[in-house]
């Protein structure tokens, strides 16, 4: 098979390595060093998809960041990948790719009739149809748009690759490798900063590549060659190709995305697909160069009408010719470079400059090349379907409003160059406020925000020998002042073609009777039309016209389209460009990949997981854990082929008659030590602390400053300035940054210290009615009776060699014990509690059955403490002291709080005696009332009474005070659930806390 | 991300640190007498300022102090840092 439009030499690719590849089904090859777009217009193939809207036939329109167009799904490996600009894709063998927004096929689509439409497709289209009848959207309106839009379909499987974050600082980043980035990263490596130098591009160098220039004596690559390897050798820079620079946020803090192994068939082992970098630069040097831009006529997005930089770049890096039969349209000297580059390939064009007279070096040499050069001539409209076949041209009026006679001439490509843009996207992110320069009919970065300078042409400055100087001197002098080093680099000579002003003229009048599409966005359809129709519908802010039109959105963000769609806004609204300003410039630059954003935080990387030194026990035991915020805890021990349900009552049942144990490890401890600790804990707390004996246990509840509920747990005064203080698992981290709050901002003049000592204990909960039996066993030396352990007592214990902490506190209601070792002997303590309980039919219990025992003895917990309720809704108004003041005690006289109905925590049974509540339905008194029925509580927590052997549910209801006894009913939309059920106390088993004292 | 100076550990990344709201709230005396008025204002209103704010920070994943720190909320410029016991002037 031949390549057509290859040249027989020239370019950088490797024509010794030939890669095949598969674009829609048919098998291609090109060389090492091309991208899909490169071999496959080496190929002859220039329709790669349709447009987003009118589904028009598209090709290629740049050669890089830029394109609006070429946006291809990608499978590689065995993944697949959307939104893969096939200019920007570095062909690997056996890559495979397929073009999108078309159905059936490329070559016939369906929704080209979207094209004959058009009349009905005007811009804001979508908001003015889709809006009614209302009901139509989800069935009728969106799935249609679904299947007819797009730009490719995200793969749905897990994504095996691996991407990786990292952070580095550096003296000055430099972001791009053309001869600004590469002069400025030179001089400042010179002086021994730390620089690092990025490049979006596979190769270094930028315009270097495509250019006519001489540095040194040396061509304008062999010069970017040899900076290149000179930086690699220092060990103070850094230098990355594929990676760009997409954000720069606040504080100089920038972001880019190193594209590691996309080029590659498969990525390396060990290697990720992606990473990215967050970069903290002391400065930073933007080097983005400029985008050319188009000029508007008709049709202008048809296959074949490329930008005149693209075509060049084509030529001079891949080889590859985009036409045969090129008409160059420009209204600079940039056009004319890209023809000579044709002419010295032996292809003959014709250039059509909007100019009357120019007259420059580059003029002259094209002249002196007998190319055909027509002045004061336009490309009225392109003749063509799926591909150009032929131009309309016409001679333009000095005013550029009338145009002349339109002949048509044969052609196969259209060149087109409207003059640069400066990419200041990044210096725009660093909050700079650009400016207008006229010379350049686009805006430039304006006063440094950040630490940010702009260099060469991003900065609107166009001459190779102006960039370079500014470049060397810049990167001297800033660097300088970081490193105090002054190397002078010495400024090489250069040769380049001086070249004359461009002519402001950007698009091109419809002839009379006809009314072409003339594009401004490509990759969103949006024409010169719409524009026009959003101003006459009234809009006037560009932010609006951009939102109305969709102008300058999508994955290219308008890089090839604004300055066009400002300069139409600016002429109807007879403004000049700058008082119309531009839309906000935001990151990503371009399109970063999710997976990247994401990077190693996936799966169990998304979040530690903690275990408590009792997990392998659990694990060896058939425990079926679960996530209890970061923590896996058991949920139940499963035996044979026992369900949860029933596991859980088997648990349960056993703690009620006869012991139980369960990790407690996950409880939050603080400890808590200094002469004003009892002090601390008085205001913390809502209960009295100044009088808690050595020794003894006490449970508190603790308030936020709005009256709230935050934590409840005991704490133990282990000896006169020493406490040791519990939270529940899931607030230990807030409850200490809420005491460090207090003790170092409201109340330094305590003298008191706290630190988090979860990780340092492991607990055991021993519960049920045998657990003084175990505790015997366990600490023979100890007197663990009533009364030298009494409940809330505490005291120390010797388990087998092993110093412990026994409290007696009990959250199962049962008379129970917590013993806490330190963490490297839990596994230990546990094993000794399982041995010495065996003869007494202790079973391990997990949260399942620990949630049932809470809860049918009423004891309040994560769901009842919801930060949503007040001490009187859990029924904890007796634990408020009236003496003294603590956090929150101000709020809860607030009307609201003090309200006589005020919901309380009640128990809910069913009637039937049988029927499980679901958690979060709602109760309410009349089943059959019209909706909305009105809720008058909520159920919080729902168990299967292993006590009574029927279900119980705990719920915060209105009026709950005076509601024990009443029959609702409870109403579960979700799970399709309306239980007549009765009111109860909240208490449903020992009422009177008999047990736990016993 | 923003870079945050830790008057007790120097410049680090915001990510080690949380957020407290307004540093220029004083909490009303413990026991003292006050208007329901004056304490809604205290638990509740904030201004939502735009330009240079004194707002608290904690150096969560550090130290663990509490830190003042005055920053613009609007262009995220940081201008100063105190400890905790220091007082804004």
């Amino acid at each position: 098979m031949t390549q057509s439009f290859r040249l027989e030499r020239g370019g950088l690719i490797n024509r010794d390595k030939k890669i095949s590849f598969k674009f829609n089904g048919k098998n291609y090859f090109g060389y090492e060093g091309d991208t899909l777009a490169s071999a496959l217009i080496a190929n002859g193939v220039h329709l790669i998809g349709r447009s987003f809207k009118y589904h028009r036939p598209r090709g290629f329109f740049g050669a890089g960041v830029d394109e609006p167009y070429a946006i291809v799904q990608l499978y590689r490996n065995g993944e697949t990948e959307p939104n893969i600009k096939a200019t920007e894709q570095e062909l690997f063998e056996g890559l495979e790719a397929k073009s999108v927004n078309c159905w059936p096929s490329v070559n016939f689509d369906v929704g080209a009739i979207n094209n004959f439409l058009k009349i009905f497709l005007p811009a804001g289209f979508y908001y003015k149809t889709f809006m009614w009848p209302k009901s139509f959207w989800y069935k009728i309106y969106e799935p249609f748009i679904r299947k007819a839009a797009g730009l490719g379909t995200a793969s749905i499987k897990h994504d095996k690759e691996r991407y990786e974050h990292k952070y580095e600082y550096c003296d000055l980043l430099i972001t791009g490798s053309g001869p600004s980035g590469l002069a400025s990263a030179y001089s400042a490596a010179k002086n021994g900063a730390k620089v690092i130098l990025a490049e979006d591009k596979s190769r270094f160098g930028g315009t270097l590549l495509t250019s006519d220039v001489n540095i040194g004596n040396q061509s304008g690559k062999e010069w970017a060659d040899s900076i290149i390897s000179e930086l690699e050798e220092m060990s103070n820079v850094t230098i990355k190709n594929r990676s760009q620079v997409f954000g720069y946020y606040d504080h100089n803090m920038l972001v880019m995305s190193e594209r590691i192994s996309d080029h590659l068939p498969k990525t390396k082992k060990y290697h990720p697909k992606q990473r990215l970098w967050y970069i903290r630069a002391k400065e930073v040097l933007i080097s983005s160069g400029s985008i050319e831009r188009p000029i508007v006529f008709g049709n202008n997005d048809t296959p074949g009408v490329m930008l005149s930089s693209a075509a060049k770049e084509y030529m001079k890096v891949y080889g590859v010719l985009v036409g045969k039969k090129p008409l160059v349209f420009t209204n600079n000297d940039s056009g004319y470079e890209t023809a000579i580059e044709f002419k010295k390939n032996g292809v003959d064009p014709i250039i059509l400059d909007t100019r009357k007279e120019p007259q420059s070096e580059i003029i002259e040499e094209a002249k002196n090349m007998n190319i055909n050069i027509k002045n004061s001539y336009v490309v009225v409209a392109a003749q063509g379907y799926k591909k150009v076949k032929s131009a309309d041209i016409a001679k333009i009026s000095d005013d550029k409003e009338e145009l002349g006679s339109v002949e048509n001439i044969k052609c196969d490509c259209i060149c087109v160059s409207g003059f640069w843009t400066p990419t200041i996207h990044l210096a725009s992110q660093s909050g700079n406020k650009t400016k207008f320069n006229e010379e350049i009919d686009a805006f430039v970065p304006g006063v440094s925000k950040q630490n940010e300078k702009t260099l060469g042409a991003a900065n609107g400055i166009y001459t190779l020998e102006e960039t370079l100087k500014d470049s060397f001197e810049k990167g001297n002098r800033i660097s300088k002042e970081i490193t105090n080093n002054d190397n002078k680099v010495s400024f090489p000579n250069v040769v380049e073609k001086k070249s004359t002003v461009h002519d402001k003229f950007w698009c091109v009048p419809l002839p009379k009777g006809k009314n072409y599409k003339r594009f401004l966005d490509f990759q969103n359809d949006v024409a010169v039309s719409d524009i026009e129709i959003a101003l006459k519908e009234g809009y006037r802010s560009i932010e609006h016209v951009k939102r109305y039109t969709t102008l300058g959105m999508a994955t290219d963000q308008g890089k090839t389209s604004n300055l066009n769609g400002l300069q139409l806004v600016s002429k109807i609204e007879n403004k000049v460009v700058p008082a119309v300003g531009h839309t906000t410039f935001r990151p990503p630059y371009s399109p970063v990949s999710i997976g990247a954003i994401v990077g190693r935080e996936v799966g169990k990387h998304s979040k530690p997981t903690r275990k408590s030194p009792m997990h392998s026990w659990h694990e060896k035991n058939n425990a079926v854990f679960v996530d209890a915020g970061v923590w896996l805890r058991p949920r139940y021990y499963k035996r044979s082929d026992e369900n949860l349900f029933e596991a859980s009552k088997r648990e349960a049942k056993n703690v009620r008659t006869n012991v139980g144990v369960c990790d407690v490890t996950t409880l939050g401890k603080i400890d808590i030590k200094g002469p004003d600790a009892a002090e601390l804990l008085n205001r913390v707390y809502t209960n009295a602390w100044l009088k808690l004996p050595v020794g003894k246990a006490r449970y508190g509840v603790m308030l936020r400053e709005d009256g709230i509920v935050m934590d409840d747990g005991t704490t133990t005064r282990i000896s006169e300035n020493h406490y040791h203080m519990t939270t529940t698992t899931a607030q230990a981290a807030n409850v200490l940054s809420h005491l460090e709050y207090y003790l170092q901002l409201v109340w330094p003049e305590l003298n008191v210290n706290v630190v988090s000592t979860t990780e340092q204990w492991a607990g055991a909960a021993i519960a049920g009615p045998k657990s003084r039996e175990v505790l015997k066993k366990l600490f023979p030396n100890s007197d663990v009776t009533n009364e030298g352990l009494p409940f809330m007592g505490y005291m120390e214990g010797d388990l087998f060699g092993v110093k412990a902490k026994i409290f007696r506190i009990s959250f199962s209601g049962e008379l129970a014990y917590e013993v806490n070792v330190e963490s490297d002997y839990g596994y230990f303590m546990w094993e000794k509690i399982i041995e010495v309980g065996e003869e007494f039919g202790i079973q391990p219990y997990g949260t399942e059955a620990l949630s049932t025992l809470r809860i049918e003895m009423g004891h309040v917990a994560g769901s009842e403490l919801d930060g949503r309720t007040i001490p009187y809704d859990n029924s904890l108004e007796g634990l408020i002291s009236k003496k003294k003041d603590f956090i929150g005690k101000r709020s809860l006289s607030r009307k609201a709080f003090a309200a006589e109905d005020r919901q309380k925590i009640v128990g809910v049974v069913p009637l039937d005696k049988k029927t499980s509540i679901p958690e979060g339905s709602h109760l309410v008194k009349d089943s059959n009332a019209p909706l909305p029925n009105p809720k008058l509580g909520y159920i919080s927590a729902s168990c299967w009474s292993v006590e009574h052997d029927n279900p119980f549910s705990l719920a915060i209801l209105k009026d709950g005070k005076n509601m024990i006894g009443e029959k609702l009913f409870v109403m579960s939309p979700l799970k399709n659930k309306v239980i007549p059920v009765e009111i109860v106390s909240s208490h449903y088993v020992d009422p009177k806390g008999e047990r736990v004292r016993s | 991300m923003l870079h945050i100076k830790c008057p007790h550990c120097g410049i680090r990344s915001q990510n080690e640190f949380s957020y407290g709201g307004d540093a220029t709230i004083k909490r009303p005396e413990l026991g003292k007498e006050i208007s329901d008025q004056d304490w809604d204002n205290f638990v509740y209103n904030r201004k939502s300022l735009r330009g240079k704010h004194w707002e608290l920070w904690q150096h969560l994943s550090g130290c663990r102090q509490w830190i003042k720190v005055q920053r613009d909320t609007a262009t995220h410029e940081i201008f100063k840092t105190l400890k905790a016991n220091e007082e804004i002037s």
